[in-house]
């Protein structure tokens, strides 16, 4: 039994755009860690997760995902969710994310804001 | 994993019940969610609220997967649909593991702050499920522990 979440990451210059379809848990979660840190070595300063495909995050998931947060301020950078479910965007305010991480409605607001010159980010 | 069905009018008019028990085992939190959505779409409840119930159930099943030390390595719910005289429909989720139970007096209280520069990053479920379901009874104690949960449509 398994419904393993799949990820797919699009680097536009400085922004690394990642797609989540299916249930974020702990290897999901450590998925998308593991691929963001990737992209931050490479020198992405700002990781915009689009999770328009997922609809359940569980608190492990989400623990990972703050984990990823703290990287990411480490080095100055941003990190941005965007389309999230009436749910799970409940869940990320409950928990506080949405003080330190930016929740946007759709991919391309998120995109704008994390590449406010709108230069680097530009879709191909 | 076994489910049994059964309609008990004598206990509350129209109200249903499904029970499902589940192994210890990873990812068995989806198959109870899986319930959760056949019954909240019964009774019609708006997708969203049903997303609600199902993290609910998510993190309750976690819960008990990773602390209870269950004795049978089993995880049981009852899924409840009914309605209160006069009032909305609801599902109402029961999740009971025979664990070694938890005193609720001792959990504290998470926050993302604290959680920063190395901090504790976990415990994050009992908040998810209080803030989540419209009403939450929880009971622990050498038998085991029980989740009482309850959203209205």
């Amino acid at each position: 039994m398994s419904e393993a979440c799949k990820i797919t990451v699009e680097r536009r210059g400085d922004v690394a755009i990642f797609w989540t379809d299916g249930y974020i848990n702990n290897q999901g979660g450590e998925e998308i860690a593991r691929q963001a840190y990737t992209q931050l070595d490479s020198g992405a300063r700002a990781l915009v997760l689009d999770l328009g495909k997922t609809r359940i995050v569980n608190s492990i998931g989400i623990s990972i995902l703050i984990e990823v947060l703290e990287k990411v301020m480490d080095r100055k950078g941003t990190l941005a969710f965007c389309s999230l479910t009436p749910t799970i965007d409940k869940t990320f305010r409950i928990m506080g994310l949405a003080q330190y991480a930016a929740i946007y409605l759709t991919l391309e607001e998120a995109v704008k804001a994390a590449a406010p010159s709108g230069e680097s980010a530009q879709q191909p | 994993m076994s489910r049994r069905e059964t309609a008990r009018p004598g206990l509350d008019a129209g109200m249903r019940e499904v029970a499902l028990t589940i192994p210890v085992a990873p990812d068995m939190e989806i198959v109870a969610t899986a319930q959760a959505m056949a019954l909240g779409e019964y009774i019609e409840m708006p997708r969203d609220k049903i997303d609600e119930v199902k993290l609910a159930i998510v993190e309750a099943c976690i819960n008990a997967f990773e602390h209870a030390q269950t004795r049978d390595e089993r995880v049981h719910l009852t899924f409840r649909v009914g309605r209160e005289a006069d009032g909305p429909e609801y599902l109402e989720v029961e999740v009971f593991d025979q664990g070694r139970g938890f005193d609720q007096r001792t959990v504290e209280l998470p926050s993302l702050e604290k959680t920063f520069g190395g901090g504790k990053k976990r415990g994050w479920g009992l908040q998810i499920i209080r803030s989540l379901m419209d009403s939450v009874a929880i009971t622990s104690g050498d038998w085991g522990t029980r989740i009482l949960m309850r959203k209205y449509k």
